[in-house]
């Protein structure tokens, strides 16, 4: 690299402090920024699901008011969905993409810049409602009418909230697309990328097809509640579940958004840790891009219950049982990768075996979910929250945390603290257990979601969920300390920093330099 | 973090654990499984869930099987030199046609299953369920009436924030009605279902399904329940604030009971269905009692007044009229209940729409309103004097 430090010496006049980071258009600063901005979240978040844990700990209402549990539940998913886990994803693809593909850069990078800084001010926006007099949005993440429309002050600030998240996540799919098209070092064709990068390829695509399709529907609420449209009010003429229909096939593909970035990185995890190429690489990418077709053609499997034609509901359960193909395919894959391998099991390895596991457990209560006629008992029930708990929180809070602390060394220069890590590790996945698994227990006997106070028969098992929650919760400070501190010091991590890693971005240097690759690396 | 802290960490958690091994659980019953019902319809998909159930389960023994031997015996630490084989064509087709023959396995049944459910025909009573921010409504279309369904008083006080009431002193807490519907067994019920403001939905587990009630729709559901007894359960779509407190609550009859209970309501004796007798303080909801005109006095409608504002009012404006501003602003004071009598009256029969404020009107009767709007202008310390009168009512609707 000492050529390619040679020339940097027309980059550094950037400025310090505050203004850099306002300023930046480095995208591994931008990468961190998104990061930061995502643990935050992942923390507000999290402490609002602790609001809802804590009410739901005994029968009765102890703590808070109805009304202000159901801000919590809508607050702490918008949140998670768009503020912890979409810009986890989309951080470490700044960080990683442009080393793993040997370029110098994202393509865009002031497009970069404002792509981030559009976050702070979208969650400003959604946040500031808790301090208003009526409170924040009530209706869920889903956001359904006519429940919705019932909002107060917050309303359009809940619709201008999504508007900026949407635009934000489109401007970053764009250039993540438009670095992989172009940027790739000579020699690295398209079945030559890494697995993490051709996730986010489609991840990308899938961005660009369902956000404006949700921009459109919260649209059509902000008109049908202050411009006298009905879209979707049925006493104007307008169909409430027309919007239900429009927000899934924005819902659907959203989901896989939040997973198969997931997918990218546990399959960079697992081969590392097996010393042991990927198995089946080509059909990994095939699974993947399966996946997000079939994800354009299930989105009523989250309506059975609301009167669907018989042919349309035998339609959604064929075409979601079909998932089950694809995903079958990677995690046998997986699977198939360490088999015969070389195993060890750094914190990284062991979040994404925890990945596998658990979220395969949620893969099988999907598969159930889509049973139409099984359906009409699970939907929206507890059930329901426990299956897509475990895709998220061990599914892709487990992949982001496994790929934090794979990458953390490149990162930092520094290797964090295993001890810790595996500490984390241990608590996490048990509590996570503790908190979830028993949620599938009240979901089959009867307890529906989004409910602040429920009957006895569901109270043991509520208590050992509440227990779990804060269990976790508390965990996750681990974590902040951990990466607080490799960032401030520790042993030096080398460029390779796992024996079995490989892929160009460990032949940087570890911190990696502020710009790397300015002159391509020639892939074989 | 030195190993001291470390330790203390260790023992902090440890201290949870073993805390919630001892932890006194007495109250619930365990239940950890969908229960089996009391339709054919809810035995199929009983049936269904543990079928599919147990295919998850032999999949997943051999998947983690595969993946706990993999994890014990290719470790490096037992000396293990990787394997250099990075794909397999025989394999991966083996693993993509398996899965999809298994699927064919599962879908047969649930299709199977589904076309059961959704046929209507040939139904032997019929009755349109309303949903309304939040209670149920139920009407015989064919035998001309209906009544309203809330959540049971006692249970209403026991919810309310730091009421001080343990919910474990009420028998099945939040899952009581005050009108139970009513239907006799071995009938096939068809459900007509619809709502009023929001989308709600019905669900009782015992009969294998849920089906939304939304503005706008007419949808079918049905059951037709084998066993007669009392069975449970819950609006199950986010409909609002009191989303958690609008139970659903069905009384299956013997066919002779079921017809006393029927003679009881169309001869108009009373709304309150027989099967009542196990709560003997349900008070009268939907209706006031009728008076003559003669007796319709300030007191008369005050005390009548203050029944139906709790039961009705009283979730949104509170029981001290205080309300919750500003989504839903107090009855105390305000400029509604204290200012124009005929405003008021518009507000409370005809709603505000844009709001979570409903119309009374279709809700009601002309008594039961004017007391509300009596009380209402009354309580509180508004203090207007004011005694509105059922035909004040009448003349707005």
């Amino acid at each position: 690299m000492s050529t390619a430090a040679a020339t940097h010496d027309h980059h550094e006049h950037h400025p310090t402090g505050i203004v850099r980071w306002l300023t930046t258009t480095n995208h591994k600063d931008i990468g961190t920024l998104y990061l930061v901005f995502s643990l935050t979240m992942f923390l507000v978040g999290g402490a609002m699901a602790l609001v809802i844990r804590a009410e739901l700990f005994q029968p009765g209402l102890q703590l808070v008011d109805p009304g202000f549990f159901n801000q919590m539940t809508t607050m702490h998913a918008l949140i998670m969905v768009f503020g912890a886990i979409m810009p986890a994803f989309v951080g470490l693809a700044n960080w990683m993409v442009p080393l793993m593909i040997g370029a110098p850069d994202m393509a865009l990078p002031r497009l970069n810049n404002w792509s981030f800084w559009i976050l702070p001010m979208a969650f400003t926006l959604l946040g500031m409602t808790l301090l208003f007099p009526g409170g924040s949005p009530a209706a869920g993440w889903t956001m359904y009418p006519p429940l919705v429309l019932q909002t107060g002050d917050a309303f359009p600030f809940l619709i201008f909230a999504v508007h900026l998240m949407g635009i934000s996540s489109i401007l970053g799919a764009i250039n993540i697309i438009v670095t992989i098209m172009n940027m790739r070092a000579p020699g690295m064709g398209l079945l030559k990328m890494p697995l993490f990068v051709w996730s986010w390829l489609i991840t990308a695509y899938l961005l660009i097809l369902v956000m404006p399709v949700l921009a459109g529907a919260v649209t059509m609420l902000l008109t049908d509640k202050y411009f006298g449209t009905s879209f979707f009010q049925a006493a104007g003429g307008g169909d409430p579940v027309m919007f239900q229909h429009i927000f899934w096939f924005f819902g659907h593909p959203e989901v896989y958004i939040m997973i198969l970035p997931a997918f990218g990185v546990i399959s960079q995890i697992i081969p590392t840790f097996s010393r042991k190429p990927l198995f089946g690489y080509d059909s990994m990418v095939y699974a993947t891009a399966s996946i997000a077709f079939l994800s354009f053609i299930v989105w009523a499997h989250h309506m059975f219950t609301v009167g669907m034609p018989l042919a349309g509901q035998l339609f959604f359960m064929f075409a979601t049982m079909l998932i089950a193909v694809p995903t079958g395919v990677k995690v046998f894959n997986w699977v198939a990768t360490m088999w015969k391998g070389s195993m060890t099991f750094e914190t990284p390895m062991l979040f994404a075996l925890a990945f596998v596991f658990l979220f395969t457990i949620g893969g099988f209560s999907g598969l159930m979910l889509a049973i139409a006629p099984a359906d009409l008992q699970y939907h929206d029930t507890y059930f329901v929250v426990a299956h897509f708990h475990y895709v998220l929180v061990p599914g892709a809070a487990f992949a982001i945390m496994a790929a934090v602390y794979y990458w953390l060394p490149k990162w930092t220069g520094h290797m964090y603290n295993e001890k810790l890590g595996k500490l984390h590790f241990w608590l996490s996945a048990i509590s996570v257990n503790l908190t979830f698994f028993p949620q599938h227990f009240v979901g089959l006997a009867g307890m529906p979601r989004r409910i602040p106070d429920y009957s006895t028969q569901f109270a043991d098992f509520n208590m050992i969920s509440s227990i779990g929650a804060f269990a976790f919760g508390l965990s996750q400070l681990i974590l902040v300390y951990i990466v607080w501190s490799c960032a401030r010091g520790g042993q030096k991590a080398t460029a390779q920093v796992w024996d079995g890693a490989e892929g160009l971005e460990w032949t940087v240097p570890s911190p990696a330099p502020h710009h790397t690759f300015d002159v391509p690396p020639v892939v074989k | 973090m030195s190993n001291r802290m470390f330790r203390k960490l260790v023992a902090a958690w440890s201290a949870m654990i073993a805390g919630l091994a001892v932890a006194p659980f007495a109250r619930a019953d365990w239940e950890v499984n969908m229960p089996r019902g009391v339709t054919a319809i809810s035995e199929e998909v009983y049936g269904l869930h543990m079928l599919i159930f147990g295919i998850c389960c032999l999949i997943a023994v051999v998947v983690f099987g595969a993946m706990i031997y993999s994890i014990m015996r290719h470790r490096k630490s037992l000396g293990v030199q990787p394997a250099k084989f990075s794909h397999s064509t025989k394999a991966e087709i083996i693993w993509t046609t398996i899965p999809i023959l298994i699927l064919i396995g599962m879908a047969v049944p649930a299709a199977d299953t589904l076309i059961r459910m959704e046929d209507t025909r040939g139904s032997d009573l019929s009755i349109k369920v309303t949903g309304y921010q939040w209670k149920w409504r139920y009407e015989y279309i064919d035998e001309g009436f209906g009544f309203f369904s809330n959540l049971a008083p006692e249970h209403n006080r026991a919810r309310q924030l730091g009421s001080g009431i343990d919910p474990a002193s009420l028998d099945n807490y939040l899952l009581e009605v005050d009108n139970p519907l009513v239907v006799p067994v071995g009938a096939k019920v068809r459900l007509l279902l619809t709502a009023a403001d929001v989308i709600h939905a019905w669900w009782v587990p015992d009969f294998g399904g849920k089906k939304d009630a939304i503005p706008g729709y007419v949808n079918e559901f049905w059951f037709k329940p084998e066993t007669p007894g009392i069975y449970r359960g819950q609006c199950a779509e986010l409909c609002g604030r009191d989303h958690g407190f609008m139970p659903v609550v069905v009384h299956v009859l013997p066919q002779d009971e079921y017809q006393a209970w029927l003679a009881e309501q169309t001869a108009g004796v009373s709304i309150q269905p027989a099967v009542l007798t196990t709560q003997s303080d349900a008070p009268v909801v939907a209706t006031a009692a009728d008076v003559a005109p003669a007796e319709w006095t300030l007191e008369h409608a005050m005390a009548e007044g203050e029944t139906l504002y709790n039961a009705n009012c009283a979730a949104c404006h509170q029981p001290n009229g205080q309300g919750m501003p500003p989504a839903f602003p107090p009855i105390a004071g305000s400029a509604v209940a204290t200012g124009d009598v005929a405003a008021h009256i518009d507000v409370a029969v005809h709603g505000k729409p844009g709001t979570a404020m409903a119309a009374f009107g279709p809700q009601l009767s002309d008594d039961a309103l004017a007391a509300i709007v009596t009380y209402q202008r009354n309580a509180f310390g508004n203090d207007t004097g004011d005694l509105v009168t059922p035909d004040q009512i009448a003349a707005v609707r």
